[in-house]
Protein backbone atom coordinates (compact mmCIF):
# COMPACT_ATOMS: atom_id res chain seq x y z
CA UNK A 1 0.00 0.00 0.00
CA UNK A 2 1.68 3.12 -1.03
CA UNK A 3 2.08 6.12 1.37
CA UNK A 4 -0.30 8.38 1.90
CA UNK A 5 -0.23 11.50 -0.86
CA UNK A 6 -1.70 14.26 0.99
CA UNK A 7 -0.52 15.05 4.39
CA UNK A 8 -2.37 17.35 6.14
CA UNK A 9 -0.70 19.80 7.86
CA UNK A 10 -0.41 19.96 11.15
CA UNK A 11 -1.79 23.40 12.25
CA UNK A 12 -4.97 23.06 9.66
CA UNK A 13 -4.34 25.47 5.86
CA UNK A 14 -3.62 24.39 2.76
CA UNK A 15 -1.73 21.47 1.88
CA UNK A 16 0.48 22.66 -1.47
CA UNK A 17 1.71 18.91 -2.14
CA UNK A 18 -0.22 18.33 -5.46
CA UNK A 19 0.40 21.85 -6.94
CA UNK A 20 3.52 20.77 -8.54
CA UNK A 21 1.77 17.48 -10.24
CA UNK A 22 -1.37 19.70 -11.30
CA UNK A 23 1.27 22.15 -12.89
CA UNK A 24 2.74 19.48 -14.57
CA UNK A 25 -0.63 18.20 -15.82
CA UNK A 26 -1.30 21.50 -17.16
CA UNK A 27 1.86 21.69 -18.78
CA UNK A 28 1.32 18.12 -20.21
CA UNK A 29 -1.90 19.60 -21.85
CA UNK A 30 -4.83 18.24 -19.35
CA UNK A 31 -7.68 21.12 -19.02
CA UNK A 32 -8.19 21.35 -15.39
CA UNK A 33 -11.82 20.82 -14.72
CA UNK A 34 -14.33 23.91 -14.89
CA UNK A 35 -15.47 25.64 -11.77
CA UNK A 36 -19.14 27.13 -11.59
CA UNK A 37 -18.81 30.89 -10.85
CA UNK A 38 -21.62 32.82 -9.63
CA UNK A 39 -20.10 36.20 -12.25
CA UNK A 40 -22.61 38.06 -10.00
CA UNK A 41 -23.85 41.73 -8.49
CA UNK A 42 -24.33 41.25 -4.85
CA UNK A 43 -25.14 44.51 -2.96
CA UNK A 44 -25.43 45.81 0.68
CA UNK A 45 -26.41 48.66 2.51
CA UNK A 46 -27.35 50.40 5.97
CA UNK A 47 -30.53 52.53 6.48
CA UNK A 48 -32.35 53.79 9.12
CA UNK A 49 -33.66 51.43 10.71
CA UNK A 50 -30.79 48.27 9.77
CA UNK A 51 -29.52 46.51 6.79
CA UNK A 52 -30.66 45.30 3.05
CA UNK A 53 -28.95 43.09 1.14
CA UNK A 54 -29.51 42.58 -2.03
CA UNK A 55 -28.99 39.66 -4.96
CA UNK A 56 -29.21 38.83 -8.67
CA UNK A 57 -30.12 35.21 -9.28
CA UNK A 58 -27.73 33.81 -12.27
CA UNK A 59 -25.16 31.46 -12.20
CA UNK A 60 -22.66 30.87 -14.97
CA UNK A 61 -20.01 28.15 -16.19
CA UNK A 62 -18.31 30.09 -18.88
CA UNK A 63 -20.59 31.66 -21.12
CA UNK A 64 -23.41 29.33 -20.33
CA UNK A 65 -25.93 29.95 -17.27
CA UNK A 66 -26.09 26.92 -15.47
CA UNK A 67 -28.72 28.01 -13.15
CA UNK A 68 -31.35 31.19 -14.15
CA UNK A 69 -32.67 31.35 -10.47
CA UNK A 70 -30.21 30.48 -7.79
CA UNK A 71 -30.05 31.79 -4.39
CA UNK A 72 -27.32 33.84 -3.43
CA UNK A 73 -28.32 35.39 -0.59
CA UNK A 74 -27.04 32.57 2.97
CA UNK A 75 -28.19 32.31 6.07
CA UNK A 76 -25.38 32.92 8.76
CA UNK A 77 -27.95 33.68 11.76
CA UNK A 78 -31.56 34.49 12.17
CA UNK A 79 -30.18 38.26 12.40
CA UNK A 80 -27.19 37.88 9.90
CA UNK A 81 -27.41 37.08 6.33
CA UNK A 82 -24.42 36.94 3.70
CA UNK A 83 -24.60 37.30 -0.01
CA UNK A 84 -21.85 35.28 -1.87
CA UNK A 85 -19.75 35.78 -5.37
CA UNK A 86 -17.51 33.72 -6.97
CA UNK A 87 -17.17 30.22 -7.12
CA UNK A 88 -20.41 28.57 -5.84
CA UNK A 89 -19.12 25.38 -4.01
CA UNK A 90 -16.87 27.67 -1.99
CA UNK A 91 -19.27 30.86 -1.05
CA UNK A 92 -21.81 27.92 -0.05
CA UNK A 93 -19.90 25.69 1.85
CA UNK A 94 -18.05 28.53 4.13
CA UNK A 95 -21.14 30.09 5.14
CA UNK A 96 -22.54 26.99 6.10
CA UNK A 97 -19.03 26.13 7.71
CA UNK A 98 -19.73 29.66 9.60
CA UNK A 99 -23.71 29.47 9.92
CA UNK A 100 -22.81 26.15 12.32
CA UNK A 101 -20.18 27.66 14.33
CA UNK A 102 -22.09 30.81 15.37
CA UNK A 103 -24.76 28.11 16.35
CA UNK A 104 -22.73 25.96 18.57
CA UNK A 105 -21.29 29.73 19.77
CA UNK A 106 -24.42 30.68 20.53
CA UNK A 107 -25.37 27.86 22.65
CA UNK A 108 -22.47 28.15 24.86
CA UNK A 109 -22.75 32.00 25.21
CA UNK A 110 -26.29 32.43 25.31
CA UNK A 111 -26.40 35.61 23.31
CA UNK A 112 -27.33 36.56 19.57
CA UNK A 113 -24.73 36.02 16.67
CA UNK A 114 -22.57 39.64 16.52
CA UNK A 115 -22.21 40.37 12.96
CA UNK A 116 -18.63 40.94 13.99
CA UNK A 117 -17.92 37.26 15.23
CA UNK A 118 -19.08 36.15 11.52
CA UNK A 119 -16.80 38.41 9.88
CA UNK A 120 -13.67 37.47 11.96
CA UNK A 121 -14.73 33.25 11.83
CA UNK A 122 -14.84 33.99 7.81
CA UNK A 123 -11.96 36.12 7.43
CA UNK A 124 -9.63 33.83 9.35
CA UNK A 125 -10.83 30.96 7.22
CA UNK A 126 -10.00 32.52 4.07
CA UNK A 127 -6.86 33.90 4.79
CA UNK A 128 -5.56 30.50 5.97
CA UNK A 129 -6.49 29.53 2.35
CA UNK A 130 -4.41 32.22 1.00
CA UNK A 131 -7.33 33.12 -1.67
CA UNK A 132 -7.85 29.67 -3.03
CA UNK A 133 -10.73 29.43 -1.68
CA UNK A 134 -12.72 32.24 -4.07
CA UNK A 135 -15.47 33.76 -2.11
CA UNK A 136 -16.27 37.35 -1.99
CA UNK A 137 -18.74 38.13 0.66
CA UNK A 138 -21.30 41.25 1.39
CA UNK A 139 -22.24 40.32 4.96
CA UNK A 140 -25.04 42.28 6.77
CA UNK A 141 -27.07 42.17 10.13
CA UNK A 142 -28.32 44.09 13.17
CA UNK A 143 -27.27 43.17 16.74
CA UNK A 144 -26.76 44.32 19.94
CA UNK A 145 -24.76 46.91 19.02
CA UNK A 146 -26.51 48.26 15.84
CA UNK A 147 -26.50 47.69 12.36
CA UNK A 148 -23.72 46.10 10.42
CA UNK A 149 -22.16 45.91 6.77
CA UNK A 150 -18.96 44.12 5.49
CA UNK A 151 -17.59 43.41 2.75
CA UNK A 152 -14.56 39.75 2.36
CA UNK A 153 -12.47 39.53 -0.06
CA UNK A 154 -11.00 35.52 -1.40
CA UNK A 155 -7.47 36.81 0.32
CA UNK A 156 -9.09 37.24 3.80
CA UNK A 157 -9.12 41.63 3.71
CA UNK A 158 -12.00 43.43 5.36
CA UNK A 159 -14.30 46.47 4.71
CA UNK A 160 -17.01 47.79 7.03
CA UNK A 161 -18.82 50.37 4.81
CA UNK A 162 -22.42 51.90 4.55
CA UNK A 163 -22.93 50.64 1.01
CA UNK A 164 -21.09 47.85 -0.65
CA UNK A 165 -21.18 46.07 -4.06
CA UNK A 166 -18.85 42.71 -5.02
CA UNK A 167 -19.14 40.43 -8.20
CA UNK A 168 -18.51 41.21 -11.90
CA UNK A 169 -21.76 43.61 -11.80
CA UNK A 170 -19.95 45.65 -8.73
CA UNK A 171 -19.41 48.62 -10.93
CA UNK A 172 -22.48 48.56 -12.58
CA UNK A 173 -24.38 48.39 -9.09
CA UNK A 174 -21.93 50.58 -7.22
CA UNK A 175 -22.47 53.40 -9.75
CA UNK A 176 -26.26 53.10 -9.01
CA UNK A 177 -25.12 53.76 -5.52
CA UNK A 178 -22.48 56.44 -5.48
CA UNK A 179 -25.15 58.62 -7.02
CA UNK A 180 -28.10 57.93 -4.99
CA UNK A 181 -27.42 56.84 -1.78
CA UNK A 182 -27.36 59.14 1.21
CA UNK A 183 -27.74 58.40 4.79
CA UNK A 184 -31.15 57.43 6.74
CA UNK A 185 -32.54 56.20 3.68
CA UNK A 186 -36.71 54.90 4.81
CA UNK A 187 -37.09 51.02 3.77
CA UNK A 188 -38.84 51.45 0.84
CA UNK A 189 -36.47 54.10 -0.32
CA UNK A 190 -33.75 51.64 0.39
CA UNK A 191 -34.84 48.68 -1.22
CA UNK A 192 -35.64 50.51 -4.10
CA UNK A 193 -32.21 51.98 -4.71
CA UNK A 194 -31.03 48.05 -4.18
CA UNK A 195 -33.47 46.81 -6.62
CA UNK A 196 -31.96 49.60 -8.78
CA UNK A 197 -28.92 49.06 -8.22
CA UNK A 198 -29.33 45.18 -8.97
CA UNK A 199 -30.73 45.55 -11.85
CA UNK A 200 -28.27 47.66 -13.00
CA UNK A 201 -25.93 44.95 -12.79
CA UNK A 202 -28.40 42.71 -14.48
CA UNK A 203 -28.82 44.23 -17.50
CA UNK A 204 -25.21 46.05 -17.91
CA UNK A 205 -23.23 42.56 -16.61
CA UNK A 206 -23.38 39.71 -18.72
CA UNK A 207 -22.00 37.53 -15.67
CA UNK A 208 -25.74 38.53 -13.99
CA UNK A 209 -29.12 37.90 -14.97
CA UNK A 210 -32.61 37.23 -13.92
CA UNK A 211 -34.18 37.95 -10.69
CA UNK A 212 -33.65 40.28 -8.19
CA UNK A 213 -33.54 38.66 -4.40
CA UNK A 214 -33.61 41.27 -1.20
CA UNK A 215 -32.92 40.38 2.03
CA UNK A 216 -34.42 43.45 4.93
CA UNK A 217 -32.70 42.96 8.53
CA UNK A 218 -33.61 45.11 11.24
CA UNK A 219 -33.72 44.99 14.86
CA UNK A 220 -35.67 41.93 16.16
CA UNK A 221 -37.08 40.23 12.45
CA UNK A 222 -35.87 40.07 9.12
CA UNK A 223 -37.63 39.45 5.42
CA UNK A 224 -35.95 37.55 3.25
CA UNK A 225 -38.03 38.30 -0.04
CA UNK A 226 -36.67 35.53 -2.63
CA UNK A 227 -37.75 36.96 -6.14
CA UNK A 228 -38.81 40.52 -5.49
CA UNK A 229 -38.48 41.44 -8.86
CA UNK A 230 -38.90 39.46 -12.03
CA UNK A 231 -37.67 41.59 -15.11
CA UNK A 232 -36.82 39.02 -17.56
CA UNK A 233 -39.61 36.86 -18.37
CA UNK A 234 -39.12 34.48 -21.63
CA UNK A 235 -39.81 36.76 -24.49
CA UNK A 236 -41.01 34.16 -26.68
CA UNK A 237 -43.37 31.15 -26.34
CA UNK A 238 -44.54 29.46 -29.71
CA UNK A 239 -48.30 28.94 -29.68
CA UNK A 240 -48.33 25.52 -31.69
CA UNK A 241 -45.32 23.91 -29.17
CA UNK A 242 -42.78 21.70 -30.25
CA UNK A 243 -42.81 17.66 -30.38
CA UNK A 244 -40.25 14.96 -30.04
CA UNK A 245 -40.71 11.99 -31.92
CA UNK A 246 -39.57 9.11 -30.23
CA UNK A 247 -36.46 7.59 -31.84
CA UNK A 248 -36.04 5.21 -29.74
CA UNK A 249 -37.29 1.45 -29.93
CA UNK A 250 -37.70 -1.27 -27.41
CA UNK A 251 -35.80 -4.17 -29.12
CA UNK A 252 -36.00 -6.89 -26.45
CA UNK A 253 -37.22 -7.05 -22.77
CA UNK A 254 -35.88 -9.83 -21.21
CA UNK A 255 -35.65 -9.81 -17.63
CA UNK A 256 -32.10 -12.25 -16.39
CA UNK A 257 -31.82 -12.67 -12.64
CA UNK A 258 -28.21 -11.72 -11.69
CA UNK A 259 -28.15 -13.64 -8.01
CA UNK A 260 -29.42 -17.47 -7.66
CA UNK A 261 -31.29 -18.41 -4.53
CA UNK A 262 -27.35 -19.83 -2.52
CA UNK A 263 -28.02 -22.65 0.06
CA UNK A 264 -26.65 -21.77 2.83
CA UNK A 265 -25.22 -25.06 5.32
CA UNK A 266 -23.69 -24.80 8.06
CA UNK A 267 -20.30 -26.38 8.27
CA UNK A 268 -18.01 -25.88 10.99
CA UNK A 269 -18.04 -25.00 14.53
CA UNK A 270 -19.59 -22.00 15.68
CA UNK A 271 -16.98 -18.84 16.18
CA UNK A 272 -15.41 -18.08 19.43
CA UNK A 273 -16.87 -15.02 21.10
CA UNK B 1 13.57 26.16 -22.61
CA UNK B 2 9.81 27.15 -22.42
CA UNK B 3 8.36 28.90 -25.54
CA UNK B 4 7.44 32.56 -24.55
CA UNK B 5 4.01 33.17 -24.78
CA UNK B 6 2.27 36.42 -26.13
CA UNK B 7 0.57 39.05 -23.95
CA UNK B 8 -0.87 40.15 -26.41
CA UNK B 9 -3.89 38.67 -28.50
CA UNK B 10 -5.08 40.75 -32.09
CA UNK B 11 -8.37 39.03 -31.43
CA UNK B 12 -11.19 39.71 -29.06
CA UNK B 13 -14.76 38.12 -29.23
CA UNK B 14 -17.73 39.93 -29.63
CA UNK B 15 -20.16 37.30 -29.35
CA UNK B 16 -23.27 36.62 -31.02
CA UNK B 17 -25.57 34.46 -32.48
CA UNK B 18 -26.11 33.13 -36.29
CA UNK B 19 -28.53 30.77 -37.43
CA UNK B 20 -30.07 30.58 -40.95
CA UNK B 21 -32.77 27.93 -42.30
CA UNK B 22 -33.67 27.42 -45.97
CA UNK B 23 -37.39 26.96 -47.71
CA UNK B 24 -38.57 25.54 -50.77
CA UNK B 25 -38.96 29.05 -51.85
CA UNK B 26 -37.25 31.44 -49.15
CA UNK B 27 -34.58 31.55 -46.85
CA UNK B 28 -34.28 32.30 -43.38
CA UNK B 29 -31.12 34.79 -41.93
CA UNK B 30 -31.50 35.46 -38.59
CA UNK B 31 -28.94 37.03 -35.71
CA UNK B 32 -28.91 38.58 -32.31
CA UNK B 33 -27.93 41.96 -31.95
CA UNK B 34 -25.95 42.33 -29.13
CA UNK B 35 -21.77 43.07 -29.55
CA UNK B 36 -20.08 42.89 -26.41
CA UNK B 37 -16.84 41.85 -25.18
CA UNK B 38 -15.67 39.95 -21.98
CA UNK B 39 -18.72 40.42 -19.42
CA UNK B 40 -19.45 43.62 -20.97
CA UNK B 41 -21.69 44.42 -23.64
CA UNK B 42 -20.89 47.53 -26.19
CA UNK B 43 -23.93 47.57 -28.24
CA UNK B 44 -27.61 46.41 -27.87
CA UNK B 45 -28.26 47.10 -31.45
CA UNK B 46 -25.48 46.07 -33.88
CA UNK B 47 -26.92 44.00 -36.63
CA UNK B 48 -24.61 41.10 -37.55
CA UNK B 49 -26.36 40.36 -40.85
CA UNK B 50 -25.25 41.87 -44.42
CA UNK B 51 -26.40 41.76 -47.80
CA UNK B 52 -23.92 41.14 -50.44
CA UNK B 53 -25.77 40.36 -53.54
CA UNK B 54 -29.59 40.56 -54.22
CA UNK B 55 -29.78 36.62 -53.88
CA UNK B 56 -26.75 36.18 -51.32
CA UNK B 57 -26.87 37.38 -47.49
CA UNK B 58 -24.16 37.02 -44.92
CA UNK B 59 -24.26 36.68 -41.71
CA UNK B 60 -21.32 36.64 -39.61
CA UNK B 61 -20.53 36.39 -35.69
CA UNK B 62 -17.29 36.47 -33.98
CA UNK B 63 -14.69 39.30 -34.04
CA UNK B 64 -16.80 42.07 -35.62
CA UNK B 65 -13.57 44.05 -36.53
CA UNK B 66 -12.19 40.96 -38.74
CA UNK B 67 -16.20 40.79 -40.40
CA UNK B 68 -16.39 44.46 -41.57
CA UNK B 69 -12.90 43.71 -43.22
CA UNK B 70 -14.24 40.73 -44.45
CA UNK B 71 -17.07 42.55 -46.16
CA UNK B 72 -14.77 44.91 -47.61
CA UNK B 73 -12.89 42.86 -49.64
CA UNK B 74 -16.23 40.85 -50.32
CA UNK B 75 -17.75 43.75 -51.74
CA UNK B 76 -15.35 45.08 -53.79
CA UNK B 77 -14.82 41.43 -55.01
CA UNK B 78 -18.49 41.78 -56.02
CA UNK B 79 -18.17 44.94 -57.56
CA UNK B 80 -15.23 43.42 -60.19
CA UNK B 81 -17.61 41.16 -60.84
CA UNK B 82 -20.54 42.79 -62.13
CA UNK B 83 -18.11 45.78 -63.99
CA UNK B 84 -16.92 41.75 -65.83
CA UNK B 85 -20.07 39.78 -65.92
CA UNK B 86 -22.84 42.43 -66.41
CA UNK B 87 -24.89 40.60 -63.44
CA UNK B 88 -25.06 40.79 -60.10
CA UNK B 89 -23.17 36.93 -58.27
CA UNK B 90 -25.34 33.78 -57.32
CA UNK B 91 -25.78 32.49 -54.14
CA UNK B 92 -23.15 29.88 -54.71
CA UNK B 93 -20.65 31.83 -56.67
CA UNK B 94 -20.69 34.00 -53.33
CA UNK B 95 -20.22 30.75 -51.41
CA UNK B 96 -17.21 29.89 -53.43
CA UNK B 97 -15.67 33.64 -53.29
CA UNK B 98 -16.04 33.77 -49.32
CA UNK B 99 -14.56 30.09 -48.87
CA UNK B 100 -11.36 31.59 -51.54
CA UNK B 101 -11.11 34.85 -49.54
CA UNK B 102 -11.26 33.34 -46.30
CA UNK B 103 -8.23 30.44 -47.22
CA UNK B 104 -6.48 33.15 -48.46
CA UNK B 105 -5.60 34.28 -44.77
CA UNK B 106 -5.26 30.86 -43.77
CA UNK B 107 -2.26 31.61 -41.31
CA UNK B 108 -3.58 34.66 -39.62
CA UNK B 109 -7.28 33.94 -39.89
CA UNK B 110 -10.37 36.14 -40.21
CA UNK B 111 -11.77 35.22 -36.93
CA UNK B 112 -15.63 35.14 -37.83
CA UNK B 113 -17.72 32.35 -38.11
CA UNK B 114 -20.33 32.91 -41.10
CA UNK B 115 -23.64 31.57 -42.62
CA UNK B 116 -24.28 32.65 -46.12
CA UNK B 117 -27.94 31.98 -46.72
CA UNK B 118 -29.99 33.46 -50.52
CA UNK B 119 -31.31 31.89 -53.54
CA UNK B 120 -30.00 29.53 -56.10
CA UNK B 121 -30.91 30.07 -60.03
CA UNK B 122 -33.50 28.04 -59.23
CA UNK B 123 -35.55 29.91 -56.74
CA UNK B 124 -34.91 27.67 -53.77
CA UNK B 125 -33.04 28.41 -50.59
CA UNK B 126 -29.70 27.69 -49.95
CA UNK B 127 -27.73 27.82 -46.44
CA UNK B 128 -23.55 27.59 -46.73
CA UNK B 129 -22.00 26.88 -43.02
CA UNK B 130 -18.32 28.24 -43.02
CA UNK B 131 -15.26 27.70 -40.30
CA UNK B 132 -12.66 30.29 -39.60
CA UNK B 133 -10.48 29.40 -42.69
CA UNK B 134 -12.62 28.61 -45.76
CA UNK B 135 -14.34 25.30 -45.14
CA UNK B 136 -17.90 25.06 -46.10
CA UNK B 137 -20.44 23.21 -47.30
CA UNK B 138 -24.27 23.71 -48.49
CA UNK B 139 -26.55 22.58 -46.03
CA UNK B 140 -30.30 23.12 -44.76
CA UNK B 141 -29.88 24.92 -41.70
CA UNK B 142 -27.28 25.73 -39.49
CA UNK B 143 -26.27 27.82 -36.60
CA UNK B 144 -22.51 29.52 -36.09
CA UNK B 145 -21.21 31.29 -32.99
CA UNK B 146 -21.61 31.14 -29.33
CA UNK B 147 -25.19 29.66 -28.97
CA UNK B 148 -24.88 27.93 -31.73
CA UNK B 149 -24.17 24.53 -29.28
CA UNK B 150 -27.77 25.30 -27.58
CA UNK B 151 -29.15 25.44 -31.64
CA UNK B 152 -27.70 22.87 -33.59
CA UNK B 153 -28.93 20.12 -31.61
CA UNK B 154 -33.06 21.25 -31.64
CA UNK B 155 -32.76 22.42 -35.30
CA UNK B 156 -31.41 18.63 -36.32
CA UNK B 157 -34.15 17.04 -34.21
CA UNK B 158 -37.20 19.48 -35.74
CA UNK B 159 -35.27 19.76 -39.51
CA UNK B 160 -34.20 16.12 -39.87
CA UNK B 161 -31.49 16.41 -42.53
CA UNK B 162 -30.69 13.21 -44.62
CA UNK B 163 -27.24 12.20 -44.56
CA UNK B 164 -25.23 13.95 -46.98
CA UNK B 165 -23.54 10.63 -47.48
CA UNK B 166 -26.85 9.02 -49.21
CA UNK B 167 -27.34 7.98 -52.50
CA UNK B 168 -29.29 9.25 -54.72
CA UNK B 169 -28.28 12.85 -53.44
CA UNK B 170 -30.93 14.12 -51.14
CA UNK B 171 -32.00 17.57 -50.80
CA UNK B 172 -31.56 19.09 -47.36
CA UNK B 173 -34.32 21.88 -48.04
CA UNK B 174 -36.84 21.62 -45.16
CA UNK B 175 -40.68 21.32 -46.56
CA UNK B 176 -41.91 23.97 -43.75
CA UNK B 177 -43.90 26.93 -44.61
CA UNK B 178 -42.09 30.31 -44.37
CA UNK B 179 -44.17 31.37 -41.24
CA UNK B 180 -43.35 27.88 -39.50
CA UNK B 181 -39.53 28.52 -40.13
CA UNK B 182 -39.64 32.37 -38.81
CA UNK B 183 -41.69 30.36 -35.70
CA UNK B 184 -38.98 27.99 -35.29
CA UNK B 185 -36.15 31.02 -35.38
CA UNK B 186 -37.95 32.91 -32.60
CA UNK B 187 -38.38 29.89 -30.70
CA UNK B 188 -34.51 28.57 -30.60
CA UNK B 189 -33.20 32.38 -30.11
CA UNK B 190 -35.30 32.93 -27.39
CA UNK B 191 -34.05 29.09 -25.90
CA UNK B 192 -30.69 30.12 -26.53
CA UNK B 193 -30.90 33.55 -24.79
CA UNK B 194 -32.07 32.15 -21.81
CA UNK B 195 -29.00 30.08 -21.35
CA UNK B 196 -25.90 32.03 -23.31
CA UNK B 197 -24.83 35.08 -21.45
CA UNK B 198 -23.37 36.75 -25.17
CA UNK B 199 -26.96 36.27 -26.77
CA UNK B 200 -29.97 38.83 -26.15
CA UNK B 201 -31.00 41.89 -26.54
CA UNK B 202 -32.79 41.95 -30.44
CA UNK B 203 -33.39 39.69 -32.79
CA UNK B 204 -33.20 40.64 -36.34
CA UNK B 205 -34.90 38.57 -38.92
CA UNK B 206 -34.22 38.67 -42.79
CA UNK B 207 -36.34 36.81 -44.85
CA UNK B 208 -35.07 36.52 -48.77
CA UNK B 209 -37.78 35.28 -51.92
CA UNK B 210 -37.46 35.88 -55.28
CA UNK B 211 -39.43 39.48 -55.43
CA UNK B 212 -37.26 40.63 -52.25
CA UNK B 213 -36.14 40.87 -48.94
CA UNK B 214 -38.15 41.45 -45.38
CA UNK B 215 -37.08 42.04 -42.25
CA UNK B 216 -38.35 41.63 -38.95
CA UNK B 217 -37.16 42.50 -35.51
CA UNK B 218 -37.94 40.84 -32.22
CA UNK B 219 -36.95 41.77 -28.68
CA UNK B 220 -34.94 39.23 -26.77
CA UNK B 221 -34.10 39.31 -22.76
CA UNK B 222 -31.89 41.90 -22.12
CA UNK B 223 -29.76 40.42 -18.89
Amino acid sequence: MSQSAVDVPPKGGFSFDLCKRNDMLIQKGLKAPSFLKTGTTIVGLIFKDGVILGADTRATEGPIVADKNCEKIHYMAPNIYCCGAGTAADTEAVTDMVSSQLRLHRYQTGRDSRVITGLTLLKKHLFSYQGHVSAALVLGGVDITGPHLHTIYPHGSTDTLPFATMGSGSLAAMSVFEAKYKEGLTRDEGIKLVAEAICSGIFNDLGSGSNVDICVITKGNKEYLRNYMEPNPRTYVSSKGYSFSKKTEVLLTKITPLMERVEITEVGEAMEE
Amino acid sequence: MTKQHANWSPYDNNGGTCVAIAGSDYCVIAADTRMSTGYSILSRDYSKIHKLADKAVLSSSGFQADVKALQKVLKSRHLIYQHQHNKQMSCPAMAQLLSNTLYFKRFFPYYAFNVLGGLDAEGKGCVFTYDAVGSYEKVGYSAQGSGSTLIMPFLDNQLKSPSPLLLPAQDSITPLSEAEAVDLVKTVFASATERDIYTGDKLEIMILKADGIKTELIDLRKD
